[in-house]
């Protein structure tokens, strides 16, 4: 008889190694999956994960890509991981990413064509607050009336979607743009623009924004008080709950760094790689965010090289698209096998399987 | 009877089309979560069944085919969520989650080719007789066999939950895991099949919307409903015939929104498009506020994970 049996400590070497299990995992049913579309597996994974940063051909373009599209995943994934480490779900950071770029781009839009140094920074702070108060919503009505945040949370990107539809054909339109849909184009708005800092690099300010919060958000999980406290609820709830752990701040917390965070991710992809404000500006960086956060294990420096990872499977993916005509739905076919490897992989890390049957007399003992 | 008349029976009978997928999936979802699981990966599987479903119905012509293929979709998404929850005891909100990415993904690819088709069309069943009835027989009485099972279905579930032996060990189950497991009840197995059941109904669900509510295959096309099946459940307060109500509440804002739009009111369109998530997050802040003052409660168990001892 197979029997589970806790661990005492979550062991380390295995916490490290499941996300690797996992990858491979994925490559494996992927492979089988890219085989039954009929594609040579071997090439297609290759050319997933090998040819967008080693290939000679593709790596020109594609390692700049890799960076663009990390930033935004480890930004939101960095702030999601704090609620998901103390239970609080916020799976909206979708909406909250275009709330934050909405309310940005309005400012940038209100000043254009204003020149002056202060237009980027006061356009961030839109992007902050624009993310903040809409993860706000679920925040307030979780605290306030118990109201489930899991589903208000992915409500509003309902909402926020509807809000960039109207923004976009309606009250953010670029008025010299012939009547055509989308806002004027803030990349080309020198003073709100966000341009890459090191050409042919891919690197931009949100990029450098992302490695600063990694190392910010590692020190603070380790050394803040509010920090240690995140981590002692989703490790022992009762312990908190005895320790007198205020959870209505905790809940406010972790949903306002989550949506301010997503909110600038937002903000430097809007004035950077999208330009403008377009009904189809979301791409699902807020969704996938939740795997790279998981994928990372809720830490900011896995969370970095999960960013990374997932980057990968988005370029090598759209490499795939374009060389094998690979549809993009099989790379999103792909990230979700990865997070239910992860998952299951778990149960490693935390418990023990053991083929013994004694184990109930031991335990009681 | 006056055109008004007919107009407005009209406007129920196409309010309780427009509910009966949210209302099937959301069905679903109570069994399941009264055993004490959460799956948030409704949207997955709804979405899968409305392809299976209606790639079924393409190749073979039959939608009586096409919704056995949308509940074995169903059925299979959910088999996956079970493994990975009850074996391998994974946390249940991220494995719905997962499952929802899973199956939004698997669904887009697999339905590729089939985007503009339209489906054989599902013929009504009039009731003999009843149907004939003015006014309630056009809103109760002329539809299509699913929509009479889905009614069905509510009163059996809530027969299930009150007055039967099956109904009792499940509600143990969900109740609280251990007592039950204690009893010699087998949760994991329990809890694994109930899954499964969950799957069925929400596929069916999904297929109903691809094959009778559309009728059509777009990308994305459940957009949001299994997360408002959710939703109902929390509203119904894991009742069957308050979720019956929920779901028509739901259908009438729905077609309120549409109708609307077609009639090209001078209210904007995002506006009305956002209406049905707004309200759902009314409801859910209405029913949790009420509940806070100390009604109904959710099974005890629900989103706990059974490690076994």
């Amino acid at each position: 008889m197979i029997k589970l049996e806790p661990r005492k400590n979550r062991s380390s070497i295995l916490e490290i190694s499941t996300p690797i299990i996992a990858v491979i995992m994925t490559m494996l049913f992927g492979g089988i999956l890219f085989y039954l579309m009929g594609k040579n597996p071997f090439e297609v994974i290759k050319l997933i994960f090998w040819d967008p940063v080693m290939s000679p051909t593709f790596s020109e373009y594609s390692r700049p890509q890799l960076v663009v599209k990390a930033a935004p995943l480890i930004l939101i994934a960095l702030g999601l991981s704090f609620g998901f480490r103390a239970n609080i779900w916020n799976i909206g950071a979708e909406g909250q990413y275009i709330m934050g770029a909405l309310l940005s781009g309005g400012i940038g839009l209100a000043l254009y064509p204003l020149s002056a140094w202060y237009v980027f920074p006061l356009m961030i702070l839109g992007g902050i607050i624009g993310g903040a108060t809409w993860a706000m919503i679920p925040a307030l009505l979780k605290i306030k009336f118990n109201t489930n945040e899991i589903l208000v949370s992915l409500m509003l990107v309902y909402v926020a979607e509807q809000i960039l539809a109207l923004a976009s054909l309606g009250f953010l339109r670029n008025p010299e743009g012939l009547g055509f849909p989308g806002s004027r184009d803030l990349s080309k708005y020198e003073s709100a623009a966000n341009p890459e800092l090191i050409a042919g690099t891919g690197i931009h300010l949100g990029v450098v924004f992302s490695f600063i919060a990694v190392i910010f958000l590692t020190y603070f999980l380790s050394y803040h008080r509010t920090g240690f406290q995140i981590k002692l609820i989703g490790q022992a709830p009762r312990a908190a709950s005895f320790a007198g752990i205020n959870l209505r701040y905790i809940v406010i917390f972790c949903l306002g760094l989550s949506g301010g965070l997503a909110g600038i991710a937002g903000m430097f992809e809007l004035t950077g790689p999208a330009g403008v404000i377009h009904i189809d500006f979301n791409v699902g960086y807020g969704f996938t965010a939740i795997i790279v956060a998981f994928l990372g294990r809720l830490h900011p420096i896995g969370i970095f090289l999960a960013g990374l990872l997932m980057s990968l499977t988005y370029v090598g993916g759209e490499l795939a698209q374009f060389m094998m005509n690979i549809p993009a739905a099989a790379i999103q076919v792909f990230q979700g096998m990865l997070l239910f490897f992860l998952l299951s992989a778990d149960l490693l890390v935390n418990y023990r399987i053991s083929l013994r049957t004694s184990i109930n007399k031991r335990r009681y003992k | 009877m006056n055109m008004g008349d007919i107009n407005l029976s009209l406007l129920f009978a196409s309010l309780i089309v427009a509910a009966t997928p949210v209302l099937l999936a959301a069905l679903g979802e109570l069994i399941v979560e009264k055993t004490g699981v959460l799956n948030l990966g409704v949207e997955g599987m709804m979405i899968f069944g409305a392809i299976t479903g209606f790639i079924a119905t393409i190749e073979t012509g039959s939608p009586w085919l096409g919704f056995l293929f949308s509940i074995l979709g169903g059925i299979s998404l959910a088999f996956i969520f079970a493994i990975v929850t009850q074996v391998f005891r994974a946390n249940q909100v991220a494995s719905g989650l997962a499952l929802t990415l899973f199956g939004l993904g698997l669904s887009s690819l697999l339905g590729y080719s089939y985007t503009g088709i339209k489906p054989a069309a599902f013929p009504d069943m009039h009731v003999p007789y009843l149907s004939e009835l003015p006014f309630l027989g056009i809103i109760l009485f002329q539809h299509d066999p699913i929509i009479y099972f889905s009614i069905f279905a509510v009163f059996s579930v809530y027969l299930l939950f009150r007055n039967s032996r099956l109904g009792l060990i499940l509600k143990a189950v969900g109740e609280n895991h251990d007592s039950a497991h204690a009893l010699g009840y087998n949760v994991i197995l329990i809890r694994f099949l109930t899954i499964l059941v969950g799957g069925a109904f929400a596929g069916l669900g999904g297929g109903y919307l691809s094959l009778v509510r559309v009728p059509q295959w777009t990308e994305g096309m459940t957009a949001g409903a299994g997360w408002i099946a959710l939703a109902l459940v929390v509203f119904a307060s894991w009742q069957p015939f308050r979720l019956l109500v929920g779901a028509y509440i739901f259908g009438g804002v729905t077609l309120l929104q549409l109708n609307l739009q077609a009639l090209g009111v001078e209210i904007n369109v995002a506006l009305l498009s956002m209406s049905p998530y707004l309200v759902t997050i009314a409801v859910l802040v209405f029913m949790s506020a009420r509940r806070a003052k100390g009604s109904l409660e959710a099974p005890r168990s629900l989103g706990k994970t059974f490690f076994g001892l």
